[in-house]
């Protein structure tokens, strides 16, 4: 490895016994660094390989240290080799290392860029993220990730087993399932907060819940209202969730005011013959009386769709349903308020689904010129210039011929053809094949781009393409003074060395390519030679002009 | 815009129109001078005719201030030499075009007293209309363009209709061009490879004419001028 340095994750130890002090360790060929991830931490050591005398020592915590480090460079060397990652310049977090290695190690192809570039010697290590902020924002990453979402399915259908002997009817109950409940029934998750440990128990508690249920299923809006009458905590279960009924009064306050509300009642069809939803084999008919004890599917549909929308909001073991209550109410309460926005966002965040992303970022920085306008217009400027030119010449040679004139050498043409008659040979042969064969290619080689995507062109193939993005971005950030970076000369000319070898880099491809594309491969390159010529030229006038005054390159701070 | 399908043709019988540009400040500039450009055509026109008996070709000139109908297959007779130097079809356009051409200078100098007669929108619509009918009743439109620049409205009205597009870079060669491309019937074209435009500029026409400054109407003329010919070609 060129920089000679090895960077590794090690942990401090001044016994065997002693859990350690987990940290960096950076190697030189001179010496060896111990940093700690807690920056308060004491045990930071900074030793010179000249002061350690042997490794036999083992009671000595620094040496003992020291003995494993004398092997680790041996092997390391052939590791680090491997992931091809050093950061000789800086001072790095762990984490922030941690993140780069797991970024080079994910895409190949920024790891090549990073050997290339950043091993090669033409950039240093932070000139080489710093067009990649994006990628290191952990923030970013880390949220992306997609998560499991809230089951579709309705929780509300569970249906109750009957084994034909008895009596008796089962319900299914598994953890998810009560987790599905307390996010389903926000009344039922406070009442399971309430009463569970203090007033009856979870079985019971269930046991309790799985009757009112039960009787819904009945769907005798009578016998509902009976048993609600006589058990109090029954009828928690059994009347309207008054938390979701209060939050439904809250968005409907919510709704513009010009939508008129009342109009959707007269769509109400279900009383008709023919009409409603048939659910579990009847019809839902709506009785005013009982009201309160009656639900309809589209409340259960509406709310089970709310709930899946909302996402997982628990990250918990779902084994103890106690435990998941509570998360549960961390989670409602973080919702409201100021997070409610926040939600928003990561649920516009989570449409970006990964797998529909396209597979790759493109290489490229933003590219921020100080002033954009400047640069339109004197784009506009050059092309109303020519536009005009070819303008005046055409008005020019119009201005020539008055339009009599015109009109006689038309009449000419026409009574010289019928004296002449047609030519012979209409076409010349010699025309006429080149003619045909410019046929022929232009529609085989059209052909043979169609069935091309266009991001596979065939420099992407080969791959230099890349490689002067990378190098003229830097160039270009220094020059318009978009790096916060100090460069100094042998930075920049460094930059140029790799620049003019991409430059000969592209001459090569030119010629090597086969003469039916060369056309083509030569139109691809001809803009990033131009490229590359002004970014020389741009150079060779700030030398001169530095050299002339004795000013610092380019200005640059 | 998407390209309009095709129909399916049977049989490779034609029935070819033909624009032809005779828009003298354009003849006049052109690198290709008129006779040897109407002895393309006519040959082709010829051959359009001597491929299949039941081919049938219409010819309208586009002048300046006016467009007429100076040939049509079906109402002339005689198809064979007249005084032995080209066939009676030749003779017989070529008399229709020069009275054309007469008509059509008597029109300028009138319309220059009575200023410009048409309304500077009617030529715009007309013409949109007329490629919207073409891509509706599924009729294609080939465009040989023997401009100095491409025409972004003929290459939206081929794309449009499915039409050929084609700027030849040989103009000397044209009836090489025109045999080799345009001459393919419709039925034909399902197996051939014809050649495809690169890219079509879909800029809106209005939009340019409104940053030049100029009034729609001769801007139409301009690129008329410059649209030597425009074949309408359909099957019957």
């Amino acid at each position: 490895m060129s920089s000679g340095e090895v960077i590794k994750r090690a942990k401090y130890k001044t016994s065997v016994k002693d859990p350690g002090t987990p940290g960096v360790l950076k190697m030189t060929e001179q010496k060896f660094l111990f940093n700690p991830n807690d920056p308060s931490s004491v045990t930071k050591l900074d030793v010179e390989f000249a002061h350690i005398k042997g490794n036999a020592l083992a009671k000595s915590g620094e040496a003992a240290k020291a003995a494993s480090t004398a092997k680790v460079t041996s092997s390391t060397k052939v590791a680090s080799e491997k992931s091809a990652v050093s950061f000789p310049d800086e001072q790095l977090s762990t984490a922030e290392m941690e993140l780069r290695m797991n970024l080079l190690r994910e895409d190949s192809e920024l790891q090549k860029l990073h050997k290339q570039f950043v091993i090669g010697g033409v950039l240093t290590e932070s000139e080489f993220w710093a067009t990649r902020k994006k990628l290191l924002d952990v923030d970013n990453r880390g949220k992306l990730k997609q998560r499991v979402g809230f089951k579709s399915t309705m929780i509300l259908d569970t249906k109750p087993m009957a084994d034909g002997r008895t009596n008796k009817v089962t319900f299914n109950l598994t953890p998810e399932i009560k987790y599905q409940i307390f996010v389903l029934k926000p009344a039922v998750h406070q009442a399971f907060l309430n009463l569970v440990p203090s007033k009856m128990t979870e079985k019971d508690f269930w046991t309790k819940y799985f009757r009112a249920e039960y009787l819904h299923s009945t769907k005798n809006a009578i016998t509902v209202a009976a048993e609600a009458a006589e058990d109090e905590e029954l009828a928690i279960f059994l009347k309207e969730d008054n938390i979701l009924a209060r939050e439904a009064r809250r968005k409907i306050r919510r709704v513009d005011p010009t939508l008129d509300m009342e109009a959707d009642l007269g769509d109400d069809y279900t009383h008709l013959p023919d009409h409603g939803i048939f659910r579990d084999g009847t019809k839902e008919i709506s009785e005013t009386q009982h009201e309160q004890y009656m639900r309809t599917l589209s409340q259960d549909l509406n709310r089970q769709g709310a709930v899946v929308l909302e996402g997982r909001t628990v990250d918990v073991d779902l084994e103890d349903p106690r435990t998941v209550a509570e998360a549960l109410v961390r989670s409602r309460q973080e919702l409201d308020g100021d997070k409610t926005q926040e939600r928003l966002d990561r649920l516009s965040r989570m449409t970006d689904i990964e797998d529909l992303r396209e597979p790759l970022d493109h290489p490229f920085a933003p590219l921020c010129i100080k002033d954009p306008r400047d640069y339109f217009d004197a784009q506009q400027a050059n092309a109303l210039k020519t536009l005009d030119d070819a303008r005046n010449k055409m008005e020019q040679t119009k201005r020539n011929l008055s339009i009599d004139e015109a009109y006689g050498s038309l009449r000419d043409s026409i009574s010289k053809i019928k004296t002449m008659g047609l030519s012979d040979p209409i076409v010349k042969p010699e025309v006429a094949l080149s003619v045909l064969n410019g046929l022929t290619q232009n529609i085989s080689s059209s052909k043979f781009q169609l069935g091309k995507n266009s991001r596979e062109s065939i420099l992407d193939a080969l791959d230099v393409h890349t490689g002067i993005t990378e190098t003229f971005l830097v160039f270009i950030s220094y020059y318009y003074n978009i790096s916060s970076h100090k460069v100094d000369d042998v930075q920049v000319s460094r930059l140029k060395d790799a620049m003019s070898q991409t430059y000969r880099q592209l001459e090569e491809i030119k010629e090597s390519v086969q003469s039916d594309f060369r056309h083509k491969v030569s139109l691809l390159v001809r803009p990033m030679h131009q490229a590359l010529d002004a970014a020389f030229q741009h150079y060779d006038a700030d030398q001169q002009k530095r050299s002339s005054k004795g000013e610092p390159l380019n200005g640059f701070v | 815009m998407a390209s309009a399908p095709s129909k399916l043709y049977a049989d490779d019988v034609s029935l070819l129109m033909v624009l032809l540009d005779t828009n003298p400040l354009f003849w006049s500039t052109s690198s290709l001078p008129f006779s040897n450009f109407l002895s393309h055509v006519l040959s082709f026109l010829n051959s359009i005719l001597l491929l299949n008996q039941l081919n049938q070709v219409a010819v309208i000139a586009t002048g300046y201030n006016s467009c007429d109908y100076i040939f049509d297959s079906s109402v002339s007779t005689s198809r064979g030499l007249e005084n032995g130097r080209m066939p009676a079809l030749c003779s017989n356009l070529l008399q229709k075009l020069e009275e054309f051409v007469v008509r059509d200078e008597q029109l300028c100098k009138e319309g220059s007293e009575n200023g410009l007669a048409s309304s500077l929108l009617s030529g715009y619509v007309a013409i949109m209309n007329a490629i919207f009918s073409a891509q509706r009743s599924m009729v294609p439109i080939d465009s040989c363009y023997l401009g100095s620049n491409n025409s972004a409205f003929l290459q939206q009205a081929s794309y449009i209709t499915g039409g050929v597009y084609l700027k030849p870079q040989q103009p000397d060669g044209l009836f090489q061009y025109l045999s080799t491309v345009f001459a393919t019937d419709l039925h034909s074209r399902t197996f051939l490879q014809l050649p495809k435009s690169v890219g079509v500029d879909f800029r809106a026409s209005k939009e340019d004419s409104r940053k030049d400054g100029r009034p729609l109407e001769s801007r139409r003329k301009d690129s008329r001028k410059n649209d030597p010919n425009i074949q309408l070609a359909s099957s019957v």
